[in-house]
């Protein structure tokens, strides 16, 4: 490897030995094509004429007015994954790879995935829990129409994580003419690193909109975090503004006393999950447990290596937002400003409102980080 | 001298077999008779797994296998009891331990207990060369050897690490791939050829052995023993006979022992 690949004390390339020419090759993929101004120039002109960025920035009219809302919603495929998709997808190109895995929760990176596999002209296979597929027909219908293979995983719990254990499986023998386009800013390296750089550009625009808009910089920067792609990609270009606030925003679930929530900076210990040193939440023996969340995109048990970091350094704070707030900002926002978000984002918002209440002078930048369509059945069941 | 270069003495060129049982599978009663089965059978050596929960070095037959023991309640502290009570009953036989590393770094001393429950080698499938020495440095300390991993296209250079921090064998690997899913009787002769050049440990085929015809083409490729996981624990799922499977395949490597 080129790079150490490390953050703080986390991080790293837990992979069976197999993987790991397949994970320098992909480094080597990555650092290359920065240096390639035909790779840059191709993946700025799919980011800006096939996925719509930038994206707006949204100042709140009638929620706390110093809420600015970052409009990842309105990226094509609904939320922010397609940023690093596209750019994942030229990598595999690059590499020479003729077919794409993935793994899914709910499946909007099934679907982001599906949506560059057609566009590039990959066979593509999504790994997705049995018990997500059955939750979540109308994704797996939107993925096949787009040409994409779901294959229900019937292992374990048969949700997220058994989802990346099976894509891991897959490519530990299919490296050769494959590429596992891994959804967030977890895993082993040099995947973190590759979709927090492909995934910057939210923060990147959003710090130069709300200069342009406020005429400064914001007092905090709110997002929610599972993965936490969307976190990190808001975060990385205000870490160095050491008076911006950042906040990451985890699931609390029905509530952090309990075991049902998906909170890894907030009640994990230290581990190895999945290729990554980090948190996890785990028993004394150090099995994963199960994990919860309203959201599904925040039920998943571990957490990307950058955000360890960022929790232990003190640079970036974490809390946590229940089902319950979520819900409520989900439905605030969506009678208040014609927004509907994706549950995920709610956590975030959920937070930014109360932090709104606390300190109305501050101005609050929110990462909504997708739309809501996808939750609207199940909101509906949860408002009746 | 260590159990392993003991048992590689005594075979004098006859290829070790190693049996892999998963440790609490089905439950600890069955798995105790399990491991003194494997021996009565002819192993040579055993190879123990400490289940995990997300085993993704692993197919579905050792996965199935972690996630009964688990269901059965089976802990850390089980698993290294019947290390123990296998080292009891069994002086001379090499235990390596396979298991993932979030299982090791969860216990405090986790290398300490497995050598004084008495196992001899330690592989952590999910900690490639790459990042394995903070944990060999562990293994030294607490007087328990690292066994690594050597497959078809890892690099020379990684062999060369592999020798470096490697003892006991070397867990060699034909085909890309997870446990179980081999067809097998596929051994690349060339591994063999650069494990040795490497100097890294006696290298023994671990993965795609559930068959005599495996264990015969596994040692015509070089290997200096074999280790079967997936055919013996598909068995033991259904009850089928342990030990007369293994004596079928140990019975191999003492028809091999002259052409050496």
């Amino acid at each position: 490897m080129r790079m150490n690949g490390r953050f703080g004390r986390f991080g790293g390339c837990f992979v069976p030995e197999i993987l790991v020419p397949a994970l320098e090759q992909l480094e080597a993929a990555f650092l290359d094509a920065q240096e390639d101004v035909d790779f840059v120039t191709e993946l700025n002109g799919l980011l800006a004429n096939y996925a719509g960025r930038p994206t707006p920035l949204t100042r709140c009219r009638n929620l706390p007015v110093n809420i600015y809302l970052k409009r990842e919603d309105l990226l094509h495929g609904g939320a922010h994954k397609t940023n690093q998709v596209l750019g994942q997808g030229l990598l595999a190109k690059r590499m020479g790879k003729t077919r794409l895995i993935a793994e899914t929760g709910a499946g909007q990176h099934g679907v982001a995935t599906a949506i560059v596999g057609a566009l590039l002209g990959f066979e593509t296979i999504v790994y997705m829990g049995a018990e997500d597929v059955e939750r979540q027909q109308l994704n797996v219908f939107r993925m096949q129409l787009m040409g994409a293979k779901v294959i229900p995983v019937e292992s374990g719990g048969r949700t997220l994580k058994d989802a990346i254990n099976e894509a891991l499986r897959d490519w530990s023998a299919s490296f050769e003419n494959t590429h596992y386009l891994l959804g967030t800013a977890a895993g082993p390296h040099p995947f973190p690193t590759i979709v927090r750089d492909f995934q910057r550009v939210i923060g990147r625009e959003a710090r130069a909109q709300m200069i342009e808009q406020l005429g400064r910089l914001p007092d905090a920067v709110v997002a929610c975090v599972g993965g936490g792609s969307n976190a990190i990609g808001l975060f990385a270009d205000f870490i160095d503004d050491t008076g911006v606030r950042l906040i990451g925003v985890e699931a609390a679930g029905r509530g952090l006393d309990g075991d049902d929530h998906g909170a890894t900076l907030l009640r994990g210990t230290h581990g190895i999950l999945h290729g990554s040193e980090t948190y996890v939440l785990q028993d004394a023996d150090g099995q994963v447990t199960d994990t919860w969340s309203v959201s599904a995109g925040l039920d998943y048990p571990a957490v990307g290596p950058q955000h360890a970091h960022l929790r232990d350094s003190g640079r970036a704070e974490y809390v946590g937002a229940t089902d319950a707030e979520a819900l409520a900002a989900f439905k605030e926002l969506a009678e208040s400003e014609g927004i509907i978000c994706a549950f995920e984002s709610a956590h975030a918002l959920a937070h930014a409102l109360k932090l709104a209440e606390q300190e109305p002078g501050s101005a609050i930048l929110v990462g909504l980080s997708g739309r809501g369509d996808k939750d609207v059945s199940q909101a509906q069941a949860l408002l009746a | 001298m260590s159990r392993y270069a003991r048992m590689f003495e005594r075979l004098n060129g006859e290829g070790a077999f190693g049996a892999f049982l998963m440790l609490g599978d089905p439950n600890l009663e069955t798995s105790e008779q399990l491991l003194d089965a494997v021996v009565e059978g002819g192993a040579d050596m055993i190879e123990v797994g400490i289940p995990f929960s997300d085993p993704v070095a692993d197919g579905p037959v050792i996965q199935a296998a972690a996630q009964r023991a688990l269901a059965a309640g089976v802990r850390v502290s089980d698993c290294l009891d019947l290390i123990a009570g296998f080292r009891e009953r069994h002086p001379d036989v090499p235990v390596g331990i396979l298991t993932y590393a979030n299982i090791v770094v969860a216990r405090t001393g986790f290398m300490r207990d497995a050598a004084e429950a008495g196992a001899d080698s330690l592989l952590i499938a999910d900690v490639p060369a790459l990042e394995a020495e903070r944990f060999t440095r562990d293994m030294a300390q607490a007087g328990i050897e690292p066994v690594m991993i050597a497959a078809a296209n890892t690099p020379d250079a990684t062999l060369q690490r592999v020798a470096g921090l490697s003892k006991a064998y070397t867990y060699c690997v034909s085909r890309a791939g997870i446990t179980g899913t081999h067809a097998g009787g596929e051994f690349d002769a060339r591994l063999i050829q650069r494990v040795e050049a490497a100097g890294a440990p006696p290298a023994v085929f671990g993965f795609g052995i559930s068959k005599p015809e495996h264990v015969r083409a596994a040692l015509d490729a070089g290997a200096k023993g074999v280790i079967c996981g997936s055919a013996i624990v598909d068995l033991v799922s259904r009850r089928g006979d342990v030990v007369g499977f293994v004596q079928s395949l140990k019975a191999v490597t003492r028809n091999d022992s002259g052409a050496e």
